[in-house]
């Protein structure tokens, strides 16, 4: 009996571990792209640049939005114990609509951008922003669409050892890219106000 | 029978402080950039500062990073990640300035 706790103990922290250097090599994979931003920031070649473009409040609300998104998947319980299912849900459903929020507003962005005739191919600095902030808003969309195969399980049949250790996985993620943003926020969009 | 239990305990107090030290080093950057409180160059250093202050919040409170048991493997990949983003940024940046300061001037 203890060797099986045991195992499965292990077999938890293993998974948590192999997630983290996942998202370790991912940061490197951002880190790149920001290294390649701040080289090519200035290289507008001719068209805007990030003080025309970029609008610092809409900037702002999308900052707001994936912090509280990002706090509240940190709130919600994981537990094989029943009674916490229901808070599991209602934590796990606000980091999803604040989510869906934030990546609403950026797509809107990218809408103005690439309609105003600054899609990624007017310049260094848009294909570099493009290239920055997409792949950015590419892991948010794939955490939202992985949370949602996460869940669906959970409400059908109930949590397990197996579900949490993938939402614990989950919530590594969604931090993790919270802190991704405070770098495109003020890297990206204060550095290029002025 | 414990250990069957997922060891992740949710922690609102450390939840609610990383949030309100993430909103207000978030609105003190956004002010600083927009109320030009100081000079161009001074500014990018305070933002710059900034994040890294948020980003550490954000890595204590809500990833509770260094807070393992022993061997303290996540830490121990976390920094060996710091040291290689060290190198990718302050290596680019350096050759590239210096590239282009060759061949413009």
């Amino acid at each position: 009996m203890n060797e099986v706790s045991n195992s499965t103990h292990d077999s938890y922290s293993t998974t948590l571990l192999g997630f983290w250097v996942y998202l370790m090599t991912d940061c490197i994979l951002f880190t790149t792209l920001f290294a390649t931003y701040v080289v090519l920031h200035n290289n507008t070649y001719g068209g805007p640049s990030g003080r025309e473009l970029f609008d610092l409040r809409f900037a702002l609300t999308e900052t707001f939005l994936l912090l509280v998104s990002s706090c509240t998947s940190g709130l919600a319980p994981l537990s094989l114990d029943k009674k916490a299912l229901k808070k599991t849900f209602f934590w796990f459903g606000i980091t999803f609509l604040f989510g869906a929020a934030f990546l609403v507003l950026e797509l809107s962005e990218f809408t103005r951008f690439v309609e105003g005739g600054n899609g990624w191919t007017r310049s260094a600095f848009l294909s570099a922003f493009f290239t920055l902030v997409g792949t950015h808003g590419l892991h948010i969309s794939i955490g939202l669409l992985w949370m949602i195969v996460l869940l669906v399980p959970v409400w059908k049949n109930g949590m397990t050892l197996l579900s949490c250790k993938r939402l614990h996985c989950f919530k590594l993620f969604w931090h993790f890219l919270d802190v991704v943003w405070i770098f495109i926020f003020t890297v990206v969009y204060l550095m290029g106000a002025f | 029978m414990d250990t069957n239990e997922p060891h992740y305990k949710v922690s609102v107090a450390s939840c609610t402080v990383g949030f309100l030290v993430s909103v207000l080093l978030t609105a003190a950057a956004y002010f600083t950039v927009t109320e030009q409180l100081f000079a161009k160059k001074t500014t990018v250093i305070v933002i710059g500062i900034f994040a890294f202050l948020q980003a550490v919040a954000q890595l204590l409170f809500f990833l509770h990073l260094g807070q393992e048991g022993k061997p303290r493997w996540q830490t121990l990949t976390f920094f060996s990640m710091v040291t290689v983003l060290s190198i990718l940024i302050i290596g680019s940046l350096w050759i590239m300035y210096n590239l282009n300061y060759r061949m413009m001037n």
